[in-house]
């Protein structure tokens, strides 16, 4: 036989209905593609998957604590010498003379109740209660002199070790190991909840007090970090939208296309990739050691993060700018606008969702970094409110994720569950604000 | 555009209060990662009894804050640095420089170094020469240097349990990790002998004192740069593992960690302050003398510190694991009157 009429041979035997080797080979390669792809689809939502059960997992018992409600004594004797009801002299004894008040009050309490623990001593019980419950009284006396004198409901912060064992972080036979706490002190804790005096509930805390040291993870709060955020979020906004989107409209409307645009459109795709940790190094550079600006204040990292966040803006920027069809500027050029008229009144308000779409990706891609906050002072403990701005600006501060690369630092492991409700907090922020971007690019976005 | 006028505005605004910058009100710290919970634990409460606000504490590392110490004085350069360590010779030299001249040294305590394993793994009661034996790059037998091989406790001595070596030991840019050296594998080489093997050898002296505090690169060891937690979280995914941590650390860890004795002492805050055991190491901060005076609140924080109610032996301090300074009224009364350690001769 000829090849010919072989092939006529081999062709009369194919049909339609059925499948050729080759052609089952070629659909059998395109599901497997398909495979892969769900495949690696299905990796991605695992990974997403685990990584939010553990952080919600170990981070939604943040948002409640432990509080132990005590009638505390505030002798005028110990707290006013003086009787004067003088606040000066108020303010010299200090939360190392509260501290006994509580230790009474507690013993007081547990002998009304009847509680008693062998081998737990009156000081050893204290340790049901918060190192941070003395500041607290403290505070209170301060701020209504009044009180002296009177017995005062408190509700005080339980101490971290009781408060996660109702959370399941600390159990009976860590407790015996556990140098912090001990069964007895557990027991005490059951017996004030079953008396209504020791409750866990939800804690707003957790939101706006700042941070506390190692010694009170239950008192630690993300105030600080979250107005610290807020301010250099605001900074950003400020300097890095009018700024990135002047630069756009004049390189892409105004400016001739020559060598120097090209150099300057290829240095701002470069900046895009350049690593977060540089701009920190320029920021200490220029800002704090050249320009003489504060430390550890949001100002710094508001201007550093500017510089990071902008050529997110100008690219974002120009793209939309360039999807404005040409057609638009030559109607309004050929009504006899101005250049000016032309981009201002048509080209850029139909930009604008591409635009603020492309600021709050940069926005959100700003509240999430610490590299650069590491190198100007901004990764500290930080107690003290930032005051209103504009001067708050250059007082020090915290920021959201700088607070959670702290707090997974600290030895105590109640800072565990905290870390992770940080790392929730953020989250919040940043779907918050994607959401925004996306409703705006569907509400406004035009398409040609 | 609204927008626009605003925006240019409040810049405009930003830059009239930058000139016009308030004066620093609160004390800047910086440095050793281990004094920074200590420090955070003195601020806290400074904060709440003092009208001044609380001081700022920046960690990163010993030698990290001193550099940013001596930087120079000024009120955009901080008051103290932290340290886990002595400022060195060459630190002084370099903050006279930069004119910064007087420098107040506190010792406000010592902090123990201890060897930790999983709580449910096998007991240890390492010396130092376990520790030399174990971990040396090179060891002397039969006269010559030879590259060390033990994989097994057992091997290192016979009195431990038969566990695979895994050692975390801190990276080099902790302060922890000198102490280590000189305090632990340098002691055991000196103690097993294996120094002055090495110097009948035919070594001479400095060689051989650092062949024996080289330490292994071959996996049995490994370097955390980390901070404890790390270390913590090694030995949770390795149970044969044995970690090096601060005593505090551990103290606030004993549900998951047992501590390993050395020499026969179970470290604690009472045997490091009678120095029975070994591994220890003073812990510092420095005053910038010009900032007192400038900064408010800089001395009465520092005054503050080192008062017995806090870094006493029955202070908050001590509660989280510092081994409170049997001489500490005589750093109070440095304080009170000044005093600068002397010039670099």
């Amino acid at each position: 036989m000829t090849d010919i009429a072989l092939g006529r041979a081999l062709r009369l035997k194919t049909s339609l209905l059925d499948q050729s080797s080759r052609t089952r080979k070629r659909n059998f390669a395109e599901k497997r593609f398909e495979l892969y792809g769900m495949a690696a689809v299905a990796f991605g939502l695992l990974a997403l998957v685990v990584l939010l059960t553990t952080i919600l997992g170990n981070g939604l018992s943040s948002f409640r604590q432990t509080f132990v409600t005590l009638q505390i004594e505030l002798p005028q004797a110990k707290l006013d010498k003086s009787g004067t009801g003088d606040l000066e002299a108020i303010k010299k004894v200090s939360t190392f003379g509260y501290a006994p008040l509580i230790d009474t009050a507690l013993e007081q309490t547990m002998a009304q109740l009847g509680i008693t623990i062998d081998g737990l001593s009156a000081k050893q019980a204290a340790g049901i209660i918060s190192k941070e419950a003395p500041a607290k009284l403290r505070d209170a006396v301060i701020a209504n002199p009044a009180l002296i004198g009177t017995v005062h409901e408190f509700r005080l912060l339980a101490n971290g070790r009781i408060d996660g064992y109702y959370k399941g972080a600390v159990t009976m036979v860590s407790a015996t190991r556990d140098a912090n706490v001990s069964p007895e002190l557990l027991i005490l804790a059951d017996a004030l909840k079953a008396a209504g005096l020791l409750a866990t509930s939800l804690n707003p805390g957790f939101i706006t007090d700042s941070d506390a040291s190692d010694q009170r993870p239950e008192a630690a709060g993300l105030g600080v970090a979250i107005l610290g955020s807020l301010y250099m979020m605001m900074i950003v906004l400020v300097l890095a939208l009018p700024i990135g989107v002047a630069a756009s409209i004049y390189l892409e409307e105004f400016a001739p296309k020559n060598r120097w645009t090209d150099v300057i459109e290829v240095n701002i795709s470069n900046l895009a990739a350049v690593p977060s940790i540089v701009f920190g190094i320029l920021g200490l550079a220029i800002f704090i050691n050249f320009a003489g600006l504060p430390q550890s204040a949001p100002i710094v990292g508001g201007l550093v993060l500017t510089l990071m966040t902008l050529p997110t803006i100008i690219i974002a920027t120009r793209a939309s700018l360039k999807s404005v069809p040409p057609s638009i500027r030559d109607a309004a050029l050929g009504v006899g606008a101005s250049k000016m008229q032309a981009v201002f009144h048509h080209v850029l308000p139909l930009a604008a969702p591409g635009i603020l779409t492309g600021t709050i990706i940069g926005l959100a891609q700003a509240l999430g970094e610490t590299a650069p906050l590491l190198l100007i002072g901004m990764v500290a403990f930080v107690k003290e409110f930032p005051g209103a701005p504009p001067e708050g600006f250059f007082d020090p501060a915290s920021a959201l994720p700088v607070q959670i690369f702290n707090w997974t630092q600290r030895a105590d492991p109640a800072f565990v569950e905290r870390a992770s409700g940080a790392i929730i907090v953020l989250l919040v922020f940043l779907i918050a604000m994607n959401t925004v971007a996306v409703l705006l690019r569907r509400r406004f976005e035009r398409r040609w | 555009m609204p927008f626009v006028k605003l925006s240019v505005s409040a810049i405009a605004l930003a830059a009239v209060s930058a000139t016009a910058a308030v004066a620093r009100d609160q004390v800047q710290v910086a440095g050793s990662s281990t004094v920074l919970p200590y420090a955070t634990i003195v601020a806290e409460a400074f904060g709440e009894n003092f009208d001044f606000p609380t001081p700022v504490i920046e960690s990163g590392g010993s030698s990290a804050g001193l550099k940013k110490f001596c930087e120079g004085t000024g009120e955009n350069t901080i008051d103290i640095a932290n340290s886990s360590r002595p400022i060195r010779e060459n630190e002084i030299k370099a903050c006279a420089s930069a004119g910064v001249t007087d420098i107040i040294e506190v010792r406000f305590g010592y902090d123990g170094i201890v060897f930790a394993s999983d709580i449910n793994g096998n007991s240890f009661a390492f010396t130092p020469e376990d520790w030399y034996r174990a971990l040396a790059a090179e060891v002397v037998v039969d006269g010559a240097l030879q590259t060390n091989t033990v994989t097994s406790w057992d091997q290192v001595n016979p009195e431990l349990p038969a566990q695979p070596i895994a050692a975390f030991i801190p990276g080099t840019k902790h302060g922890t990790r000198e102490v280590f050296e000189e305090q632990v594998i340098f002691a055991g080489c000196e103690n097993s002998g294996a120094l002055q093997a090495m110097q009948d050898a035919g070594i001479d002296e400095d060689t051989a004192e650092g062949k024996c505090m080289a330490i292994r690169t071959d996996g049995v060891s490994v370097d955390i740069d980390g901070d404890y937690t790390e270390t913590l979280a090694r030995i949770d995914s390795n149970k044969n593992g044995i970690g090096v941590f601060g005593l505090s650390f551990y103290e606030n860890n004993t549900d998951k960690l047992q501590v390993a004795t050395m020499g026969g002492v179970t470290p604690s805050t009472e045997t490091v302050s009678s120095g029975e055991y070994p591994v220890s190491r003073p812990l510092f901060f420095y005053i910038k003398k010009a900032h007192i005076g400038v900064i408010p609140g800089l001395k009465e924080y520092a005054e503050f510190f080192v008062a017995d109610e806090i870094a006493g032996p029955d202070g908050p301090l001590a509660e989280y694991g510092l081994v409170s300074d049997p001489e500490l009224s005589d750093t109070q009364t440095m304080i009170a009157d000044e005093q600068v350690i002397s010039p670099a001769g």
